[in-house]
């Protein structure tokens, strides 16, 4: 029975410091399978993967309890090395890429062809010179087998993340011996029309006869492609579906554990409220995301959505106005004139900012949970400190407790309140960074793209979050590039285009009032107006 | 050559750019910096040509080998390896009893780098190690390990020499019995080792380098064939060629003193070879596993490479180099300070490289060469060029001091402004591609 399988894990159990992560999993893999693996962040799919990839991450700390096959024989795998030598090849979430290098060396990255040279003859194999001829066919070989035109010697540097994300697809298939390919999350990055080539790339692979486990968050995906589904919770295995026999509601029940419903939307309109944040003629210089000339009012106490296509300019309305990108105009709030580009005055004015960027601008990822949510508050209104005339200290107590309630309050998962952000999962990192803003007690709560790479589960948590501060009176302008969620929480959508509004729609407007204000139709803006 | 090709694009994205000059001037402010100071000192100091050439030769030829023995570890992402110290103090240990032995000459020399060879690989392998556990840091680990090993040196050569180490030597041991002197005399021994092994006059070398130019332009001609820019490249390439074979035509003819002036031609190859070793190691399997940790240790670690064994080889390859490089070093100059000469070699060295417009990350052999090039031409018309404007030859050494410290505090502190600068370049990067 076993020989059919490429690759099983038997009750396999991990623990880090005592606290098991994950518990008695056991997984099939068939030749030619996708199999799916969906759970909340913190449920341990990242755990498993890097338990079959060997990383060192599990190995420093104990390594793990449990069995894995390969084709029926046990295999300990203890390094990258290992796994790849065993056919294991993996997509990583976060790119493995050398971007000084081409894509062609990024492809060949330690699997190099090479040749001999004159010193090699004497000094062995690591003086032997890079065949780059037969190098570039290879990779040529492997961006044709997915169908990507682009040339194999462009720098990997400043390409669009699909591409990358493809460059590394490429690696792994690349490989001769590969049998199972791992995709950690590959469309958490990508655009909607970047993630369907993706989906088809997969597709092709396991045609192949390569078996393909696929972590992802996205259900539908999920239900388009898969052969048969796994879903964990909090380091368990809930169930393994063939896909025919359940549904997405099904999935995301059993994913969170709790019933799902619809998000009910607030009936109490605020259309009413004055107008709290004016903006006239804002151009935002953001490399991609370019603002020109968007006239918006905001009035108080809404939630207000901005969306749109990427690159349209929807980001840079809310990173303008925060002064973290160079721009120009005029923007009033509460009728008063807000000095542009000084991060500072906008704190100042009441103003606070969830960056869409969580772990480059939004974090600082290697301090602990406590001093990210206070550390803005601490430098811009002075609060958590104690003062001894001239010299001021961190009032620990004060920090320590506030950070407790916040925990508490928002429901992050952690250790405490000393354990770094880096370590967190993305759903609860993205909580500290609502908790942060909350700590600046903002009138005017900017947020962009809140549930990017989290889960069904905290992304409800996040929703439901913006919907009761809002509640309590707050005004909130949220970015996003998920219009389902946008409806579901928004009082007004914007939806910016070329740079400036195309048109502002209530949730409730249909799907082609919005498809057309987001293609830049003329059409769009008459139904609406 | 055609691994230049993404580099090539690269840079075309740039030169559309309108910041392309200013983004030239703040990349290599250093190095343009040090060309208007050195050109403003030669003219200040009033400096006799011809001795001026024939110091900055001596110069030259004496310290470039070791500079370039940093270039490696920079490669590696390992940052200005300061332990290079360890690896002077191996020269310096072999120097000496090659000394004491009586070997002279050339024969002397070899006998030398076989001596410190396996010494400062055994170094290097430690520390080495030392950098595996402190990565991130290796440049404070380097600088302490050449204190801390300063220490131990010194206890083996004014302890243990004439002690346990016997050392009947009365022109070396302290009357004692037991220490080596403070200064090291090799003159009649070691002294002009390799130096003196072959030379040539400035002219001829000249010429020779000339012809092997023209010859290399003619073959880049030939190889380029299809290139449109081949016709201008190759014009202005063999015009440049025959300039040089033509003033040293006229510097002959002129009877001038700089016709005198002979070059080592030994230590020349032992330098160009370097070059030509470490261009070719760049392309080997290790060159690129150095390249790739160098980048990113992660990528490299998942993509299989021995990040830890790569940095250990890294370090030890560079802490040879730079013995073998001291040993060039202390030939040229005749003697040596026992106990001190050793200590400034790791500032200096990475003061000139980085004079040249090299960088933690970033570090070439034209850099290195450039580098030592205005450091010592710094060095040379420093001291009259204060002479001349404060009547004090002592300003001119204190500037000089302070130049060479200050730069790599300076450098330090632009890499890292330039890493903050960077974390917003990926999105920059990113637009310029749409």
């Amino acid at each position: 029975m076993s020989e059919h399988y490429l690759l099983q894990m038997k009750n396999v159990t991990k623990s880090y410091y005592g606290t098991t992560v994950l518990k008695d999993i056991n997984l099939d893999l068939k030749a030619g399978e996708i199999h799916a693996i969906v759970g909340e962040n913190g449920a341990g799919k990242s755990t498993l993967m890097n338990i079959l990839f060997g990383m060192p991450v599990i190995h420093s700390t104990g390594g793990y309890q449990g069995e894995i096959l390969i084709e029926g024989q046990p295999a300990q795998i203890t390094s990258p090395q290992q796994a790849m030598s065993s056919g294991i090849g993996m997509v990583h979430q976060e790119f493995m890429l050398i971007p000084n290098y081409s894509i062609t060396e990024n492809i060949k990255l330690n699997r190099e062809t090479l040749k001999h040279s004159f010193l090699s003859r004497f000094f062995g194999r690591n003086l032997k010179t890079l065949d780059f001829k037969s190098m570039h066919a290879d990779a040529r070989k492997a961006l044709d087998t997915l169908d990507i035109g682009i040339e194999e010697y462009t720098r990997v540097a400043g390409l669009p993340v699909g591409y990358m994300q493809f460059t590394e697809i490429a690696r792994e298939i690349d490989k001769t011996n590969i049998k199972v390919l791992v995709f950690d999350e590959p469309t958490a990055v990508l655009a909607e029309s970047e993630a369907a080539n993706l989906l088809a790339a997969m597709k092709k692979l396991a045609a192949r006869g390569i078996a393909i486990l696929f972590i992802t968050h996205r259900l539908d995906e999920v239900m388009e492609i898969a052969d048969n589904i796994t879903v964990l919770r909090d380091g368990r295995l809930v169930a393994t579906r063939p896909k025919e026999a359940t549904s997405v509601y099904e999935l995301a029940e059993l994913m969170v554990g709790r019933k799902v419903e619809k998000m009910t939307r607030r009936t109490d309109q605020v259309s009413s409220g004055n107008i709290v944040l004016s903006i006239k003629d804002l151009s935002v210089r953001m490399p991609g995301e370019v603002v020109s000339g968007l006239n918006l009012e905001v009035r108080r106490g809404e939630i207000l959505g901005i969306g749109g296509l990427a690159g349209q300019g929807k980001v840079g309305v809310a990173n303008g106005i925060m002064g973290l990108y160079p721009s120009s105009g005029t923007v009033l709030v509460n009728g008063e004139k807000l000095p542009l580009n000084n991060p500072r005055e906008s704190i100042k004015r009441g103003l606070a900012f969830l960056s869409e960027d969580r772990r480059g601008v939004g974090l600082l990822l290697d301090s602990s949970i406590e001093m990210n949510i206070v550390i803005s508050s601490l430098q811009n209104q002075g609060r958590f400190i104690r003062r001894f005339g001239p010299f001021s200290q961190l009032n620990s107590k004060e920090i320590r407790g506030y950070a407790l309630k916040m925990i508490k309050e928002l429901d992050i998962r952690c250790t405490g309140p000393t354990q770094i952000v880096r370590r967190l999962s993305g759903g609860n990192q993205q909580k500290v960074c609502i908790a942060r803003a909350l700590t600046l007690n903002p009138d005017i709560l900017f947020v962009s793209e809140p549930t990017r790479g989290i889960d069904v589960g905290a992304k409800r948590l996040v929703l439901e979050t913006l919907v009761r501060l809002n509640e309590q009176g707050m005004t909130i302008i949220m970015t996003s590039s998920e219009l389902a969620e946008l409806r579901s929480v928004c009082d007004r959508i914007a939806i910016v285009t070329g740079g400036t509004v195309a048109g502002i729609l209530s949730p409730d407007d249909s799907d082609v009032n919005f498809g057309l204000l987001m293609a830049g139709q003329k059409a769009g803006k008459e139904l609406s107006a | 050559m055609k691994a230049d090709t993404g580099l090539e694009t690269s840079r075309k994205v740039q030169i559309d750019y309108w910041q392309s000059v200013s983004g030239f001037l703040t990349n290599n402010m250093v190095t343009i910096m040090f060309v208007a100071l050195s050109m403003a000192g030669l003219y200040i100091s009033g400096m006799n040509s011809t001795l001026y050439i024939n110091d900055i030769i001596s110069r030259v030829s004496r310290n470039s080998f070791l500079v370039l023995s940093l270039i490696i570890p920079v490669i590696a992402g390992m940052g200005l390896n300061f332990s290079i110290v360890l690896g002077a103090m191996a020269a310096q240990a072999a120097v000496i009893f090659v000394t004491h032995w009586g070997v002279a000459g050339f024969p002397g020399i070899l006998l030398c780098v076989a001596l410190a060879t396996p010494m400062a690989m055994a170094l290097g392998y430690l520390t080495g190690k030392l950098f595996n556990k402190t990565k991130g840091q290796e440049m404070i680990s380097g600088l302490i390990m050449g204190f801390f090993f300063a220490g131990i040196y010194w206890f083996i050569f004014l302890q243990l020499v004439g002690g346990i180490i016997p050392m009947d030597n009365e022109v070396l041991v302290l009357s004692s019995g037991v220490g080596i002197r403070t200064t090291v005399d090799l003159t009649g021994g070691l002294k002009y080792g390799l130096d003196h092994l072959y030379r040539l006059p400035l002219t001829t070398v000249m010429i020779i380098a000339g012809c092997l130019g023209i010859a290399y332009q003619v073959y880049r001609f030939v190889k380029a064939a299809g290139d449109s820019f081949r016709n201008i490249r190759f014009i202005f390439g063999f015009a440049c060629m025959v300039a040089v074979i033509v003033w040293a035509l006229m510097i002959r003819a002129s009877g001038s003193m700089v016709s005198n002036i002979r070059v080592p031609v030994a230590t020349w190859l032992a330098i160009a070879g370097l070059c030509l070793f470490i261009t070719f190691f760049l392309k080997t399997k290790l060159g690129h596993d150095m390249r790739t940790v160098g980048q990113d240790r992660h990528v490299a670690a998942v993509a299989g490479i021995p990040v830890d064994r790569i940095r250990i080889i890294a370090i030890m390859m560079s802490m040879v180099l730079a013995s073998w490089g001291h040993i060039i070093f202390l030939q040229n100059m005749g003697a040596f300070s026992t106990y001190g000469s050793h200590e400034s070699i790791g500032i200096y060295a990475v003061a000139a490289i980085l004079i040249g417009g090299a960088s933690v990350t970033r570090a070439t052999i034209g850099q290195a060469l450039l580098g030592v090039f205005l450091f010592h031409t710094l060095f040379i018309v420093a001291p009259s060029a204060g002479r001349q404007l404060f009547g004090d030859a002592q300003v001119g050494e204190y500037f000089r001091v302070f130049v060479a410290f200050g730069v790599i505090g300076v450098t330090l502190a632009m890499h890292a402004w330039k890493r903050r600068l960077q974390s917003k370049l990926p999105a920059v990067a990113k637009a310029e591609k749409e």
